[in-house]
């Protein structure tokens, strides 16, 4: 049975609020996230940036419940989902949630649809799970919204196996079971990333639109800052399981603050004027078993300080914009820094 | 058609099989350090009578001769004649194979019924209580000694307590059922023999039970480690993700592909299960060809212990092309090409 | 899959490289026994059967083939913990010197398959063509028989005693070898220090004993100790059906065979050495599944 929220703040769909979570290994704890505060309003579109392995599906695993039990440990934080804090579900209540009130979309389309089962079936299994409906209704809904997801023949295809559609119709075919029973939120984890460029686009849009029209919040996760800057109301960086800096899409990619955004914005080709040299972030990613001392980019920023190397900045500014940076101290106006490039 | 394709050479393999088989069996035979003569002829005979019986076994003809003389008979269907039993070896294996059929039969049912269910129960409470203990039953299965195995439950339930009987397939007093199908359990059903039904049926428990424990441990052993492989897969993820109910996810998703690869190990599996009835049989005095060749090898009665290799060959081979037959079956990916 | 989060022991492994020192490897491997206890108990098993093998001497109550008439079929007791047979033989003394012929003829047949196979495995991969084609043509023909029956065939043919079951069994296990080596050294032969041993002259002898084997080994001794489990069973059953050890030898299997008769009065005489074809068949497979899950990266996660 599902819990019915209580005393939630108007419009959100989520919130997570300080989480921390670890996985236990041989060598110690692999501190995965670190006070990790992101919020989603209701028919918000909501993006994550980051390298990969800086906690991005973490987070929003861990906030499904979809991570593998007794792997981890949540040290803090909760979690509300639609009013509903799922790290204290159980898996049958989690198994209501998930596809009702959100969906994830997966990175890889090849193996996320079951090799043995027609597409058909495997739509109509999601949509009977959720909704009171017939297996003829559950098929009619189902074919109503592949051909959403511009599919021609969507009849065919529902008769058809995984392995005998291309990858951008399997992702379209995942998008469309994501959306099946109008779930207030979608989770699209890197889901063009193993697609033709010429497809990216396209698949964007689709969700960018349905979501639009269906009034349903959307994260979308990615390590491509420019795949997420034209879809996204909102932006997390995330570096190294941390927030390192947030605000609105534009703002943010405009007059980046933080020192990785810069780097990250510096790193992108279409930002380059041609002939320009593309810049490389020196250094790599801070192993988690063993992080550096106070901010985790410090040992690979060049404007490090004592500071920085002894205490962890917290996110700060209004909520346009926060960063969390000890030299771009608390309403430090940004004469001489960022500015538009 | 891609079936056509795979079948093909596959039933080329099958004909280089059998005909692999018949140069072992006959080289075998020929090798052998006994004199097949002397053992007929007895100890005592004179050198003349060994001299007949050498002719009439077709034994003084040259090698080559006499291979051709055997490929030939193999043809014909005829594996020559069983020198203790003095009947044609096909006549004997005719007589002693349903046996064999129905105690594997019985037993691979046990063993699939008990072994799949474990199997999935350790993969999915993986490293729990339940898994160790389903490993541990696995392991006790697979390493079981089934000879020995067999005389304990011998011990316990027929001895100890005589609640269920220690050999044959009927009890004494007992009329068997006409034969028609040769399975003890159909005849006497399809008879109306309800005595000789419950006789065949209290008779079969304890060899099918041992038989099956060692396959058992095999079947739940492959069908973790495949729902493991299965359960970590994206789809299923995909299946999660969308908050289909846990036995769904388990049963409709998970096991349909994890039984796939598991059909291919059906067929090896019936290779040990084929051994594991020989030394079942003689545990139990069941009458089937595993009795027939064990006592066959006593008695150094080779044209029956070759025509029982070759019989056995030639089923194991036809069982494993129809077992990658239903392999090709279930997997759509090569059904529907 | 797993590209989310930190697959645990992949950060195990490379602690296990970064530490040299002998306790930190002991309390890896401890970490790694506490997460599969059924494993620790394999190991447990076998190298309490090495004891037994080397030590019988010394644990052994008795002379396992004195004859002592008065002392015919008696129960498990004080004096005998397993009782003793129809001519007085202490049973326990029986049991512990068995290890050495069944556990002997096990590690011999595993041995003899092992190294004829992987010494055609490798020679036909390294040689290729026709050659190649024709060997493995014949090691498909007798990879689709049924191992065992042959084996029983073939040991039947060869005369009943412990070497010729031992070497039947031996034979019908060596194409298993063969696909493996050869399917190693096919791999290996591609890579680039095979090339450049080919391009600076070294002869095919030499490539194959310096650069193949070694390389190609570690496989092959994973499967030879996932083997074990099995050969012991079978090498007993081919004793208990009378094709192997023969009475008066002490062999598991033997043991039985000679105990079957007196299974309905005398439980004890069959019961404890089956009991011991049973356990350390069950120590070698436990510990055959630990060092494959170990090795094998998809279940590393795990």
């Amino acid at each position: 049975m599902m819990t019915t929220g209580t005393a939630e703040p108007r419009g959100q769909a989520l919130a997570i609020n300080n989480l921390s979570l670890e996985f236990p290994t041989f060598s110690g704890a692999v501190k995965a996230l670190d006070d990790v505060s992101i919020s989603v309003g209701k028919a918000e579109i909501v993006g994550i940036v980051g390298e990969s392995g800086c906690g991005k599906s973490v987070t929003t695993m861990a906030a499904t419940g979809l991570l593998p039990k007794g792997r981890y440990r949540v040290t803090g934080g909760t979690v509300r989902l639609f009013g509903h804090s799922t790290l204290s579900m159980d898996d049958s209540q989690l198994q209501d949630l998930r596809g009702k009130v959100v969906s994830t979309i997966f990175q890889e389309p090849m193996n996320a649809l079951n090799p043995t089962i027609r597409i058909g079936r495997q739509l109509t299994d999601v949509i009977m799970r959720h909704e009171e409906v017939g297996p003829a209704d559950a098929r009619r809904i189902a074919r109503d919204i592949l051909a959403d997801m511009l599919i021609g023949e969507p009849e065919r295809v529902m008769n058809l196996y995984p392995f005998e559609l291309s990858g951008g119709m399997r992702q379209r075919v995942l998008i469309a079971m994501a959306f099946s029973c109008n779930p207030g939120l979608i989770i699209a984890d890197e889901p063009t990333t193993a697609l033709d460029v010429t497809v990216q686009a396209v698949i964007l849009r689709l969700i960018q639109n349905r979501a639009r029209r269906t009034g349903t919040a959307v994260i979308f996760i990615s390590h491509n800052v420019a795949v997420v800057s034209q879809l996204c109301d909102r932006l997390y960086v995330m570096y190294a399981g941390r927030i390192v800096e947030h605000g609105a899409t534009r703002t943010v990619l405009e007059t980046p603050q933080h020192p990785y955004t810069q780097a990250l914005l510096r790193c992108l080709p279409e930002r380059v004027a041609p002939k320009q040299e593309l810049e490389a972030i020196p250094g790599a990613v801070p192993n988690l078993l063993q992080p550096p001392s106070g901010c985790y980019f410090q040992p690979r920023c060049k404007e490090a300080v004592e500071q920085c190397r002894s205490q962890t900045p917290q996110l700060t500014g209004a909520d346009g914009q926060q960063v969390a940076c000890w030299r771009r101290g608390v309403a430090v106006e940004l004469p001489e820094q960022g500015g538009r490039r | 058609m891609a079936i056509t394709r795979i079948i093909v050479p596959r039933l080329i393999l099958l004909l280089f099989v059998v005909l692999g088989v018949a140069v072992i069996t006959f080289t075998i035979s020929h090798l052998i350090p006994g004199d097949p003569a002397r053992m007929i002829a007895g100890d005592r005979a004179s050198a003349e009578t060994l001299e007949n019986v050498r002719r009439n076994l077709g034994l003084d003809r040259p090698v080559v001769e006499q291979f051709t003389i055997y490929i030939g008979n193999l043809l014909q269907g005829d594996l020559g004649t069983s020198l203790r039993t003095n009947r044609p070896v096909a006549a004997d294996i005719r007589t002693f194979l349903p046996a064999t059929l129905e105690l594997g039969t019985v037993a691979l049912f046990i063993a699939i019924c008990l072994g799949v269910p474990l199997g999935v129960l350790s993969a999915v409470y993986k490293d729990g209580p339940i898994d160790q203990i389903a490993r541990t039953v696995s392991v006790c299965g697979i390493s079981m000694p089934v000879f020995w195995f067999g005389l304990i439950l011998i011990y316990v339930f027929y001895a100890k307590f005589q609640i269920l009987p220690g050999s044959g397939r009927l009890a004494m007093g007992i009329v068997a059922p006409e034969r028609i199908t040769g399975f003890l359990l159909i005849d006497s059903l399809l008879q109306g023999r309800f005595d000789a039904f419950r006789s065949a049926l209290y008779h079969i428990i304890l060899p099918g039970f041992v038989l099956a424990f060692a396959n058992m441990g095999v079947i739940t052993r492959q069908i973790r480690a495949s729902m493991l492989d299965v359960l970590q897969e994206d789809y299923i993820r995909t299946a999660r993700a969308s908050g289909l109910r846990k036995g769904m996810i388990i049963f409709n998703y998970a096991l349909r592909n994890a039984l796939i690869p598991s059909i291919t190990l059906l067929g090896l599996a019936l290779g040990d299960l084929l051994y594991g009835a020989v030394l079942t049989e003689t545990i139990f005095a069941w009458p089937g060809m595993g009795t027939y060749v064990v006592t066959s090898i006593q008695t150094l009665d080779f044209p029956a212990i070759m025509g029982f290799t070759i019989v056995a060959s030639i089923g194991y081979v036809l069982i494993n092309l129809l077992v990658d037959l239903a392999y090709m079956l279930a997997d759509p990916q090569i059904r529907e090409v | 899959m797993s590209a989310v989060m930190p697959t645990e022991p992949v950060a195990a492994n490379a602690a296990m490289r970064r530490t040299k020192s002998l306790s930190e490897r002991m309390r890896y491997l401890w970490y790694l026994g506490r997460r599969s206890p059924l494993t620790l108990v394999g190991v447990a098993i076998i190298l309490a059967v090495l004891v037994m093998i080397i030590a019988a001497p010394f644990i052994a109550p008795y002379n396992p083939d004195k004859v002592s008439l008065t002392a015919r079929l008696l129960p498990p007791s004080a004096a005998h913990w397993f009782g003793t047979d129809e001519v007085g033989r202490d049973l326990f003394s029986r049991v512990i010197y068995g290890a050495r012929a069944s556990c002997g003829a096990a590690f011999m047949i595993v041995l003899i398959s092992m190294s004829v196979g992987v010494l055609i495995g490798c020679f036909s991969g390294v040689v290729g063509g026709r050659v190649d084609t024709a060997i493995m043509r014949l090691m498909d023909v007798v990879l689709a028989l049924p191992a065992l029956v042959l084996a029983m065939a073939l040991a039947a043919a060869l005369g009943p005693s412990l070497f010729n079951s031992m070497l039947a069994v031996a034979i019908v296990r060596i194409p298993a070898y063969v696909r493996l080596a050869r399917g190693q050294t096919l791999s290996l032969r591609e890579q680039v220090f095979v090339k450049a041993a080919r391009t600076y002259g070294a002869s095919p002898f030499y490539i194959l004993r310096w650069h193949i084997l070694p390389n190609a080994m570690s496989p092959i001794i994973v499967q030879a100790t996932l083997d074990l489990g099995g050969v012991v069973l079978i090498a007993a059953a081919l004793s208990f059906i009378g094709l192997g050890a023969q009475p008066p030898t002490a062999e598991w299997g033997a043991l039985v065979s000679s105990g079957r008769s007196y299974m309905l009065d005398q439980w004890w005489y069959a019961t404890f050495p089956g009991l011991a074809i049973l356990i350390t068949a069950m120590g070698c497979n436990l510990v055959g599944d630990g060092i494959r899950d170990m090795l094998d990266p998809r279940l590393r996660g795990r």
